[in-house]
């Protein structure tokens, strides 16, 4: 019997005003339904209805399929239900399941199930084009299904329908062998399409060439036979640019050692060789996230990620199953460590712009729009973040056309975690031979098998979503809490390693190196329906959960834990010193390899570069008479204008250890470094920023990456790091990475990094790198189309203060303090903002003295150390112009500034506003500490520029002693605040 | 004199149980993060502690109302050890995510001492998204023992469904009997941040409530999340009037004495 609980919002509800958006929609009314399939009797149902409904302000009624009657008696003219497909995660209905089996005491067996969906019912003179219109707002097709009803069927019918959106898969799950003794042709093929099933479909890209199939074709000669599926998926796995970073370890060029280990492991090396017994390193690139020195005690871990294609397909799964990714490769280091901040960055197209794409030939599957996309990957960051109770103090935007195809997505995470536990250092960790393998949090479905290359797979109603996943911040809470709170102090495991990319396959894999084999039963992995074929249990990437090696003496205590906190783990396995990697079905053999073939096995390829750099044509642009108008539309662009309503909806104060907040002043004005305070018990903080230009790519990525890593440090050191005590992490997308040319750009970016990093000392700690940031469809018109994102590099920072009461905030603080510009200004627009403007990109990209702003941070640190700073802020994306609009609309202060004081040559009042010359700090300081300030800074470039004013007008002196900008602070912030009002 | 024992409960979901520990710590307390489960499964006994609180956090994702996942588990298994503690003359406290498992449990305002009813709703901002900001609270309230000494407070609210909602009988009721414990007002913190008093379109603007007893207090902003000065959204401003003054700064915020009066009550 199915029964449908079905709740109505009495009062008003706030959640209908944001469906209001057709004009002849004249009311909504928000119906939720848990559709119950398990035997009940009326009186249990009418129990479980009280139970998740508020008298107060909802009503709830029971329909079942026996005996349908109507029970919603509003008048209206349409129904939409909109619910999940089958084996799409739906978070309401297992928390609804707990309910009930906690208030009937009972369980749900076999396939008893919940499942939510919502009605909208709208009032409102609708036809049903425009009705659909309104459903395909609501719904995402990939994910969910929206049925839609007119009043008059709906009162025929009693109601919306009865569905079970249960998975059924028919056939009998079977292991077969892949014939790989044919001809070049077929083995490309099957590196492309896959593994061919009976019935003729493949089943989705191994993304393995030629080259690695007739190693392993090789390899499987020597034992006499073809591989089964399994093996095959498994080391298509394993060897996948995602876990082994091809590109990265190949030889490149002359660079025999490739570029990682050349120039990025290297980097570090040498940075922590030349810093000796000063050396705040721990662990680098060898664990889930990298770590340093916190104090004494503690560490502290950062690690950032990107979640693209995912996100570009379903914008909120992706982002959110980002966001718990990159926790758990917190909870993945060392023996685990507890979340303290989240962190983002959303690389976007403009929401604005209505640019229909298209995946399919004919006008068929559409991406979602530009401001879907925006729309869905803030909601999911807001769902895992605040969900968590992750502080999210850090996070930016940036916005490019290119980013249409796909979007950039970053999500990042800092840890922290005791350097010891009961005497044992917890960074290290070793899976003995003898421990159990165990599974530990969600259970395993058909989501997430081959990631996002499920597009060509046609969806009707009974076909599990594969690759879309949505995260379960819940499930993955009560996990974490169990681990970082409980098991880890208690020593109860040996190992600990996260399930993402290739799930079991990667995970156990990889553990299995610490001890040197492993076998696996497959029969054991919980499932979430039944029917899995073997391969996809072992390549699911299925959300929330981590594989621990647990010691058969610790298991009992490790499992009596674990169901108390309603954590299920299961031993799946054993960790052996066989040096094979064996995994078995129905107690038959069904993967077999050497370890060493399995991790080490792939042949080496050989990658060749070019470099042709493009020149563009100068921009020609003459100097706008009117000043004011220029700043204000600078300030309303879509990369300088505030986003406080992403800021605002991330939960930056929960952990208590809010200390510079994401908005920072009067004006609550978008800040490019935060800081927190992540032990509530000491003094000592950490400084989060970043850096990144994309638009520089277009003229030079070498001093494209070269201003990422300045950036990431200035914005960092001009909040209060000390430069000598700042670590750096890479995130590179690059495009059409085959391509040498783009591997010529690719390889002048990690030399830059090199070259800063060791002239900063500031070495890279952990990175990522996505390489195929392309997306090929057809646009409005249904003509073929390429969209490559502009090649990007993030620099991600942090560093570790001394005392939280030792930052410095960006507002103007007090009238009358001077204002002094730190650093050089050159003519330097290239790629700049003001380029952009004018629709130009030029030649001149800014080049970054190291050296000479090396000297500046490390006296800026002094100065912020003897309280000599009232508020400062590093000059980025906009320039001086932008960050004196930022400064005084944070104080609600008004500034005079005469630009011929700016130290440096600019013959131009817009070139010297808006140039993003690098190495520059904005500060302002009591004028009673001009001596001791200027006595600091004696040996740099710098200058008074201006004084602060209480009359809160922004005042700008020109080049010819003519005053050139007059506007109230109020105006900028008007401007400022524009773009996004409505969000 | 021995430190009240404070029960902090943690699990599915709730967060803020660490610092809020903390803050009862600093407060002079003795406070203890206990698992739900450990109750249940009889580990631990409520009656041991002096002061039971419900932390922030999103218990059970907030799936079929915020805190209701939460109040059905604790009402399942320890509805009786709850009353006899409230009969005892114990104090709770109910922040954010704890608020709303308090009222759910019909523990607020529970009009005429009736424990079990619910009376309250709290629905979904009125502009429906997670709202973060400092808010400022006032307080005419006399008779609870955690409102002690403070007439206006300066927190932080953080949540998605904090807009209080009662039936007009019952807001009558609750006015009439002083059961307002704070309301939001336009004060130093919003005027600081231009921002507008309520920042959920709560009934009368309503922060939180307590009972008649007074010793029962629920609450949507954070009092933990303003215990130090350095979570205060204007504290790199007020710092410089400090250095200008000559002046130590602060070590802590105004958020902490609501623990600290649950501390003192049973000193």
């Amino acid at each position: 019997m199915i029964n449908r609980i079905e709740i109505l919002t009495t009062v008003f509800d706030s959640r209908t005003e944001l469906r209001k958006k057709n004009k002849k929609i004249k009311n909504i009314t928000l119906i939720d339904v848990y559709t119950i399939d398990k035997k009940l009797s009326p009186v249990d149902i009418n129990k479980i209805g009280s139970s998740v409904s508020n008298p107060v302000t909802q009503q709830f009624y029971v329909r079942n399929d026996k005996e349908n009657k109507l029970f919603n008696k509003n008048k209206f003219d349409w129904a939409i239900e909109i619910g999940f497909l089958p084996g799409v995660t739906d978070n309401i209905s297992h928390t609804v399941k707990q309910i009930i089996e906690d208030l009937l005491n009972t369980k749900f067996t076999g396939s008893e199930d919940v499942y939510s969906s919502q009605i909208t019912l709208i009032s409102g003179s609708l036809n049903k084009n425009e009705t659909q219109q309104i459903a395909d707002d609501l719904y995402n097709p990939l994910i969910q299904r929206a049925h839609l009803k007119k009043y008059k069927k709906y009162i025929k019918d009693k109601g919306m329908d009865f569905f079970i959106p249960k998975v059924k898969l028919l056939k009998k799950p079977t292991v077969s062998q892949v014939d790989l003794e044919v001809s070049d042709d077929k083995l490309i093929k099957i590196g492309k399409s896959g593994i061919t099933n009976p019935d003729g479909s493949t089943r989705g890209p191994l993304a393995l060439d030629i080259n690695y199939l007739k190693t392993i074709r090789n390899y499987f000669r020597g034992k006499k036979r073809n591989p089964n599926d399994i093996e095959l998926e498994s080391l298509a796995q394993t060897w996948s640019e995602h876990c082994k970073h091809i590109i990265f370890a190949n030889p490149i060029d002359e660079i025999k050692d490739g570029l990682f280990k050349t120039y990025i492991k290297n980097a570090t090396k040498e940075i922590r060789e030349k810093k000796g017994k000063n050396d705040f390193c721990v662990s680098v690139f060898n664990d889930n996230s990298g770590a340093i020195n916190f104090d004494e005690k503690y560490l502290i871990t950062h690690k950032v990620e990107t979640h693209n294609s995912p996100s570009a397909l379903d914008p909120f799964g992706g982002a959110v199953t980002g966001i718990v990714g990159v926790n758990r490769d917190t909870l993945g280091f060392g023996l685990g460590a507890k979340p303290v901040a989240n962190y983002y960055g959303f690389c976007l197209a403009d929401p604005r712009i209505d640019k229909k794409l298209y995946k399919g030939k004919n006008l068929t599957q559409p991406m979602l729009s530009s401001n879907r996309i925006m729309n869905g990957v803030i909601d999911g960051v807001n769902a895992g973040g605040n969900q968590s109770g992750i502080p999210t103090p850090q996070g930016f935007i940036n916005f490019d056309e290119r980013f249409r195809g796909k979007p950039l997505i970053f999500v990042g995470t800092i840890g922290l975690i005791p350097k010891k536990i009961q005497g044992k250092l917890s960074h290290v960790k070793k899976a003995l031979p003898g421990d159990y393998v165990v599974m530990l949090g969600g259970r395993v479905g058909k989501d997430g098998i081959h990631g996002a290359t499920f597009s060509s797979v046609a969806m009707d109603a009974n076909s599990p979503a594969t690759a879309v996943q949505i995260g379960d911040p819940i499930t993955q809470k009560k996990l974490s809490d169990a681990i970082t709170k409980e098991a880890r102090d208690m020593l109860l495991y040996n190992s600990i390693t996260d399930n993402g990319a290739g799930g079991l396959s990667c995970s156990v894999a990889e553990m299995a190196k610490e001890s040197g084999g492993v076998i696996v039963d497959l029969k054991k992995v919980p499932l979430k329906y039944p029917g899995l074929e073997p391969w996809e249990i072992w390549i699911s990437e299925s959300q929330e959960r981590m594989t621990l090696s647990v010691p058969k003496q610790k298991w009992k205590k490790f499992k009596a834990l674990m169901d108390s906190r309603e954590v299920e783990a299961t031993i799946i396995g054993e960790f052996t010193n066989s040096g094979k990697c064996l995994v078995s079905y129905n107690k038959k053999l069904i993967m077999d390899i050497d370890m060493d073939f399995l991790h080490d096995g792939l042949p080496t390829k050989l990658l060749t570069t070019t470099y042709c750099p493009i020149i563009h044509d100068e921009p020609n642009i003459s100097e706008n008479k009117d000043a004011n108008s220029t700043l204000l539309n600078v300030l309303s662009r879509l990369n300088i204008t505030s986003f406080s309503f992403i800021s605002q909806q991330y939960d930056y104060v929960v952990q208590a250890n809010s200390v510079l907040p994401p908005l920072q002043g009067r004006g609550r004005v978008n800040s490019d470094t935060s800081a927190i305070r992540p032990n509530l018990n000491s003094q000592m903080g950490v400084i989060m920023s970043q850096g990144l230009y994309p638009s520089y790519s277009d003229i030079n990525t070498y001093h494209m990456a070269a201003s990422s890593i300045d950036t990431a440090i200035r914005n960092a050191v001009a909040a209060g790091a000390n430069p000598d005590y700042l670590a750096i992490l890479d995130n590179f997308c690059w495009c059409s990475a085959n391509d040498p040319e783009r591997l010529g750009s690719l390889k002048r970016t990690v030399q830059a990094c090199f070259d800063y990093a060791v002239s900063y000392g500031t070495p890279f700690i952990s990175g990522k790198d996505s390489m195929f940031n392309d997306f090929k469809g057809y646009d409005e018109k249904g003509k073929p189309i390429n969209i490559s994102i502009p090649p990007t590099l993030l620099i991600s920072s942090i560093g570790v203060i001394k005392d939280v009461n030792k930052v410095v905030s960006l507002d103007l603080k007090r009238p009358n303090d001077l204002i002094y510009v730190l650093g050089e200004t050159k003519e330097e627009l290239g790629g700049s903002e003001y380029f952009n403007l004018h629709k130009s990109i030029g030649n001149i990209v800014p080049k970054v003295d190291a050296k000479k702003n090396k000297k500046l941070y490390d006296l800026f640190f002094k100065a912020v150390q003897s309280d000599l700073i009232s508020s400062s802020i590093s000059v980025g994306r906009g320039g001086l112009g932008v960050a004196l609009a930022k400064t005084a609309m944070g104080g609600k202060l008004g500034v005079q500034i005469k630009l011929k004081n700016v130290p440096g040559k600019v013959l131009r009042n817009d070139y010297l506003l808006y140039s993003e010359s690098q190495g520059r700090i904005l500060v302002s300081i009591n004028p009673k500490n001009k001596i001791k300030f200027e006595k600091n800074f004696r040996s740099t470039t710098f200058a008074l520029v201006g004084k602060v004013t209480n009359d809160r007008i922004f005042e700008v002196i020109g080049l010819e002693n003519k005053k050139i900008i007059n506007l109230k602070v109020d105006e900028l912030e008007k401007a400022y605040k524009s773009t996004f009002k409505n969000y | 004199m021995k430190k009240p024992r404070i029960l902090i409960l943690s699990g599915y979901g709730l967060n803020s149980e660490e610092e809020t520990k903390f803050a009862f710590d600093v407060a002079g307390g003795n406070a203890e993060i206990v698992h739900i489960n450990d109750f249940i499964s009889k580990k631990k006994k409520l009656s041991d502690y002096q002061i039971f609180a419900i932390p922030g956090g999103f218990a059970y994702g907030d799936d079929t109302g915020a805190g209701n996942g939460y109040a059905n588990r604790l009402r399942n298994h320890l509805w009786k050890d709850i009353i006899q503690f409230i009969n005892e003359g114990k104090l709770i406290i109910g922040i954010c995510n704890g608020f709303q498992v308090l009222a759910n449990l019909g523990l607020l305002p529970a009009l005429n001492l009736k424990y079990g009813e619910r009376e309250l709703g709290l629905m979904p901002n009125e502009i429906p998204r997670y709202t973060v900001r400092f808010v400022d609270l006032k307080t005419e309230n006399k008779k609870s023992p955690w409102l002690k000494d403070i007439k206006s407070l300066s927190i932080p609210i953080s949540n998605g469904e904090g807009k209080l909602y009662a039936t007009e009988k019952t807001l009558k009721e609750i006015k009439a009997k002083n059961l307002v414990a704070f309301r939001y007002y336009k004060g130093k913190m919003s005027n600081y941040l231009n921002l507008p008093a309520s920042p959920n379109g709560s009934i009368d603007d309503i922060a939180g409530i307590n009972d008649e007893t007074g010793r029962i207090l629920g609450l949507m902003p954070h009092p933990e999340r303003a215990m130090f000065f350095t979570q205060l959204p204007n504290w790199p401003y007020l710092k410089e009037e400090y250095l200008r003054t000559g002046k130590k700064l602060p070590k802590f915020g105004p958020g902490l004495q609501i623990f600290k009066n649950g501390v003192n009550y049973f000193k």
